[in-house]
């Protein structure tokens, strides 16, 4: 273990002491980068109808197109090169990963601290609330929120955001806890420093590190909800198709022996979970061993 | 026993928020009218078929007439199905509950004694190996694992069929498939889906567990006694280790129950989850209220029953010392 304050280097060097976690790193860059740079990167645009030609529905990997392009990884039942509308399910995918991720993050650190700081009544039915959340999982939680709110990129991350705060709250408010029994909070006190300022720049500062730690092993849980959600047809609409939902498409014709539809959607999403896992489990090891 | 009724109560309240937010929630969304009659339909046959659903009260109005009837046992009627929605929630229920404890007994059976060979050794390429499909079997999302299964024993070998339950046959009245041969060639895909994830929890907890417990005094002490490496697992690692294994497992059966839900789609097993998810499609809501319900009660008793199991193999609980 090494302390969460050392220089980067000293941090980059043990972590690429275990080689199975370079290899992820690298991996995870790679697929951040496509995700980014799908626009750009991508054979085509796989929503724009006039690109699409349905002459070249369900080819197998490596077809050639009547146009010259080649598909690597096949198309599907619109004639849509798998390898693009991958690059674009991914974008969806790692952005609503990150968006939702980020704002339960922020939703339950602040819930976390107020509960922390008050105590009393306040305290108590925040984590109440917590309590009742965490006895049910999330799945089926988001499950019936996008069954009331209905379809859309904004709804799935007000769902994905719902069953994750909970957790992070429950996280922060006992480090915090624990901040704000030692003597440094008790100096600062002393010294008349303001409520406020010593929540947000020394009990913050303290309690972040290892919850953002947890918060990037989260984003793969978040990914692969969203997946399973958009798969079972509740998460996002066909006008944004996920990663999820690509594989959701290609099912009907995996019993059909025609496997790259869903095959190569469900690669590149484990890929993406496994790499955000093995990253964040290395760092979660490096730099705090008691929340493993 | 005060303890225990305040669980209890707990429990209960926990039941009574769920259903009016669950109400709330449910009966929030669109005009299930619009679903159910032919749009052709003019305004007379619109309200005649609103005032049979009893849609055309007060919201509170029709939450109390919910929770009179509930008490009864009385969850309303399908729209689509035009049957009590209780009856179809324990129609279907067996087989979500076949499909979940099967999963459950995979990981178990499984996970306990590898996780135990990947504790007892954690250097050996055995144990490394067991550590990678574990961390494999935590990233796979269910739905996946489901669909290569199919890909791979349905499409492509051709050993097991993809959908459905199969040859069923009737134990004191409940439809099972687990005793007939095409039943369990039915089973083995959907089970295995949905115990990987688990296998995967279990396997992890097991080992996390004995390396702990291998360092204890206690393990030292039976050791100096001379007593085999075998027998100081059976009878002083095991033991010890199994009590929070059992509390996990008995927990995860809930959430295996929710996960059900997935792999009742993938493989059109005839469940609960699946119910829900057509339910949903359109908008039945007294099903998808009456499936909620069911759950939560399930998860409730499920919580109790690992409570008074915890007791039993941790005799500390029972005198009240901890």
């Amino acid at each position: 273990m090494i302390a969460a304050t050392a220089p980067t280097g000293v941090l980059a060097a043990s972590y690429a002491r275990d080689r199975i976690a370079l290899i992820a790193f690298w991996l995870l860059l790679v697929l951040l980068f496509a995700a980014l740079a799908a626009p750009w990167l991508a054979p085509q645009n796989p929503y724009d109808l006039a690109q699409l030609d349905i002459l070249d529905a369900k080819l197998a990997p490596g077809t050639q197109s009547s146009a010259g392009l080649t598909y690597w990884l096949g198309t599907d039942d619109q004639g849509r090169d798998m390898l693009s509308a991958i690059l674009y399910g991914l974008r969806i995918s790692v952005g609503v990963g990150i968006a939702s991720t980020a704002l339960a993050l922020a939703l339950g650190l602040t819930a976390g601290m107020i509960a922390a700081r008050a105590g009393g009544w306040i305290d108590g039915l925040i984590m109440r609330i917590v309590d009742l959340q965490l006895s049910f999982p999330a799945i089926l939680v988001a499950l019936i929120l996008l069954a009331l709110t209905g379809q859309g990129i904004d709804r799935i991350i007000l769902a994905l955001v719902v069953v994750q705060w909970a957790y992070y709250a429950r996280t922060v408010r006992a480090a915090a806890l624990v901040e704000l029994r030692k003597e440094y909070v008790e100096a600062a006190v002393c010294m008349g420093v303001s409520e406020a300022r010593i929540l947000l720049s020394h009990v913050l500062p303290n309690v972040l590190p290892p919850v953002m730690v947890v918060a990037t092993v989260q984003i793969a849980q978040a990914i692969a909800l969203e997946a399973t959600l958009s798969f079972l047809g509740l998460g996002l609409p066909i006008t944004e198709p996920s990663l999820g939902l690509l594989i959701a498409n290609g099912y009907a014709h995996l019993l059909s022996g025609k496997y790259w539809i869903s095959f190569f959607p469900g690669l590149a999403l484990l890929a993406t979970i496994v790499a955000i896992n093995l990253v964040g489990d290395r760092l979660r090891d490096l730099l705090n061993p008691r929340l493993g | 026993m005060t303890y225990v009724l305040r669980r209890l109560a707990w429990s209960l309240a926990t039941l009574l928020v769920m259903s009016l937010l669950v109400f709330a929630g449910v009966y929030a969304i669109g005009n299930p009218v619009d679903l159910l009659i032919n749009p052709q339909a003019d305004q007379a046959e619109i309200a005649r078929a609103t005032a049979l659903l009893g849609l055309d009260r007060p919201l509170w109005e029709q939450y109390w007439r919910f929770f009179r009837g509930a008490l009864g046992g009385d969850l309303g009627i399908s729209f689509a199905a035009s049957v009590p929605a209780i009856t179809l929630i324990l129609e279907r229920m067996p087989a979500t509950l076949e499909l979940a404890l099967t999963a459950m007994l995979i990981a178990v059976t499984l996970g306990i004694p590898l996780g135990l060979l990947a504790g007892l050794r954690p250097r050996s390429w055995l144990a490394r190996s067991i550590m990678a499909l574990s961390t494999v079997g935590f990233a796979l999302p269910t739905f996946w694992v489901g669909l290569m299964l199919i890909m791979v024993f349905s499409v492509q070998l051709g050993w097991l069929p993809t959908t459905g339950r199969g040859t069923t046959v009737d134990v004191f009245g409940i439809p099972l498939s687990m005793f007939t041969v095409d039943g369990l060639r039915h089973l083995l895909l959907p089970a295995t889906t949905l115990a990987l994830f688990k296998l995967a929890l279990l396997i992890r907890l097991t080992r996390a567990g004995t390396q702990d417990a291998m360092l204890q005094d206690y393990v030292r002490y039976a050791r100096a006694k001379g007593l085999s490496e075998s027998a100081v697992v059976r009878s002083h690692v095991l033991p010890n280790i199994l009590i929070p294994i059992v509390t996990v497992a008995g927990l995860e059966l809930g959430s295996l129950i929710a996960f059900a839900i997935v792999t009742e789609t993938v493989f059109a097993w005839p469940g609960m989850g699946k119910l829900l998810i057509d339910s949903i499609n359109v908008l039945d809501r007294p099903v998808i209220v009456a499936y909620l319900l069911a759950t939560v009660c399930l998860f409730i008793l499920i919580n109790l029953l690992v409570d008074l199991l915890y007791a039993v193999l941790d005799p500390r609980v029972k005198s009240g010392t901890t």
